[in-house]
């Protein structure tokens, strides 16, 4: 039985100095992958747009902007590059606008989102 | 599974599914058997939910760099658990491992004696600060802005509210004296761009904020706990009413400017229209520009949840929070009627002046039918929010009157 008394005390004693114990000195995690729902379309260029664009950020952030024609997928572009500092240049640039606004155009919107809105007569690309 | 069955019967944010369309991936870890959310709603509509370390289930944004947002369902309380606080950062990758012995924070430039604390230091050698207060992204909402804005579309997660624990800013300038005449004061943290041609990460304050606010401070706890990783571990600035750009995570160095402090991230981004209504005509673009600020008000109903049925006569508690840049809530109303008619709601606890505010306000359904459940709050500014939401091209400072739809049977 003392023994037994002894024993508990000694593990309370224990539990006491981890609680009382100073923050761990080193924390850490680790981030899991990219989401693999949020595949870019085939389509011409997207190679450019893998290395270009997916080395700072992931593919969700493309797929899900809205959808847009080459003067909206352009100034997006260019933010990228301008303003925040893109690493892509000129000729790279143009195939990567050329993609997103044919993979991700406004025809894409019609298609999938408004199908019924569509106008009779209307070309399906 | 007709659409009209989704509407009707379940909440969007209770209803998951399998993603039948996702191709198949080798390594799967967290997306192994990825639940999408299957809602109406054409924002979340096909987002996974995914358990971050340290987070419980959030709706990803994106992954790198991580975006998490939280689903409504914890708003239902006025304070954010640590592990469903929303995610945003602006670089990958953020960081994943802090050493504490090799930590300091830094308080330099334009002051008498430039100084370094160890965590221990800033527990230890001031009076901690304590507050309530709500972080919400600039940009949050910003996927219901129309005509769409592009940026992260964001549903309405991107926000929450803690109680904060930490070193007053004041006093860690008082400490190391600022020198008079000083014009801003920069932070900086230490999560680092992808690419060497990217802006790291920092924003600054006006001196004569800094010197109006004692709310201010660094924080080091997060509810009572040491912050996630993902919300800026070891300690992240709070700027209590400001919006979350200012809130600068992971953060390792407090500057004191005699001049105007440039960074990218204060002179090329998070710029609001300089006007009135800090608004532009939807479409056109941005002229005269200010550094974002202060929040502006906000409510939301989040019981019930958007698309429930509800029975005619039945007494139904629709309770929700509110929120500003720390005027205080005064009057909160609801309209089930398109805002013809307004209803007082009773207010919940007082946390204090920059924290979710609590209401409730019993409806009964008069007859069968969808109503359209509308709510709106007023600060002690007399602020409200208004009908038609105000447009801005990066979509910032959403505060249109939100609304909800069920369904009376």
């Amino acid at each position: 039985m003392k023994r037994m008394v002894l024993l508990i005390l000694l593990i309370a004693g224990a539990a006491l100095l981890v609680g009382a114990g100073a923050l761990p000195q080193v924390r850490s995690i680790e981030l899991p992958p990219d989401n693999p729902m949020s595949q870019l379309k085939p389509g011409p260029g997207v190679e450019v747009v893998r290395a270009d664009c997916v080395a700072c950020h992931s593919t969700d952030y493309i797929v899900r902007q809205p959808r847009g024609d080459a003067k909206r997928w352009g100034a997006e572009v260019k933010k990228m590059i301008s303003v925040y500092g893109a690493p892509v240049d000129e000729a790279d640039a143009k195939v990567v606008v050329n993609y997103l606004a044919t993979a991700y155009g406004p025809a894409e919107a019609k298609e999938t989102k408004e199908k019924s809105s569509a106008k009779p007569g209307a070309k399906t690309p | 599974m007709s659409s009209n069955f989704m509407r009707t019967g379940i909440s969007r944010r209770n209803f998951l599914a399998l993603a039948g369309a996702a191709p198949a991936v080798a390594s799967g870890g967290i997306f192994d058997a990825v639940r999408a959310l299957a809602a109406e709603d054409p924002i979340l509509e096909g987002r996974p939910l995914v358990k971050y370390p340290e987070k419980t289930d959030l709706i990803l944004l994106t992954s790198r760099p991580p975006q998490l947002e939280t689903p409504m369902k914890y708003f239902a309380q006025a304070i954010t658990p640590n592990d469903a606080f929303y995610v945003r950062y602006h670089m990958f990758p953020p960081p994943t491992r802090v050493d504490l012995s090799a930590w300091k924070l830094k308080v330099g430039g334009n002051v008498d004696h430039p100084l370094e604390f160890t965590m221990d230091e800033l527990r230890s050698k001031f009076t901690p600060a304590r507050l309530v207060a709500v972080n919400q992204c600039s940009g949050n909402s910003r996927g219901y802005v129309e005509p769409r804005v592009n940026g992260g579309q964001w549903g309405n997660g991107a926000m929450g509210n803690a109680e904060w624990t930490g070193v007053r800013l004041q006093d860690l300038l008082d400490r190391a004296g600022a020198k008079p005449g000083s014009v801003d004061i920069s932070f900086r943290g230490f999560d680092t761009p992808a690419a060497p041609t990217l802006h790291h990460f920092a924003k600054s304050l006006p001196m004569t904020e800094v010197a109006d606010s004692p709310d201010i401070m660094v924080a080091y706890e997060m509810n009572g706990a040491p912050l996630p990783m993902l919300n800026g571990y070891p300690a992240r600035l709070v700027v209590p009413g400001w919006y979350g750009t200012y809130w600068v995570k992971n953060l390792e160095e407090i500057t004191v400017w005699d001049h105007e402090f440039e960074s990218f991230w204060m002179q090329k981004t998070y710029r609001i229209p300089a006007n009135h209504c800090e608004c532009v005509p939807a479409g056109t673009a941005l002229t005269r520009t200010v550094p974002i600020n202060r929040m502006k008000v906000r409510s939301f109903i989040i019981t019930p949840a958007d698309g429930t049925r509800v029975k005619v006569g039945r007494p139904v508690a629709l309770k929700g929070i509110a929120f500003d840049a720390g005027y205080g809530i005064a009057d909160v109303e609801v309209s089930d009627n398109q805002g013809s008619t307004w209803q007082r709601a009773v207010l919940g606890r007082d946390l204090g002046p920059y924290s979710f505010r609590e209401w409730s306000a019993p409806w009964t359904p008069p007859h069968r039918g969808s109503f359209t459940l509308s709510v709106r709050a007023v600060n002690r500014m007399g602020e409200s929010q208004p009908f038609e939401a105000n447009w801005n091209p990066a979509g910032y400072l959403r505060n249109v009157i939100e609304k909800i739809q069920v369904t009376a049977v």
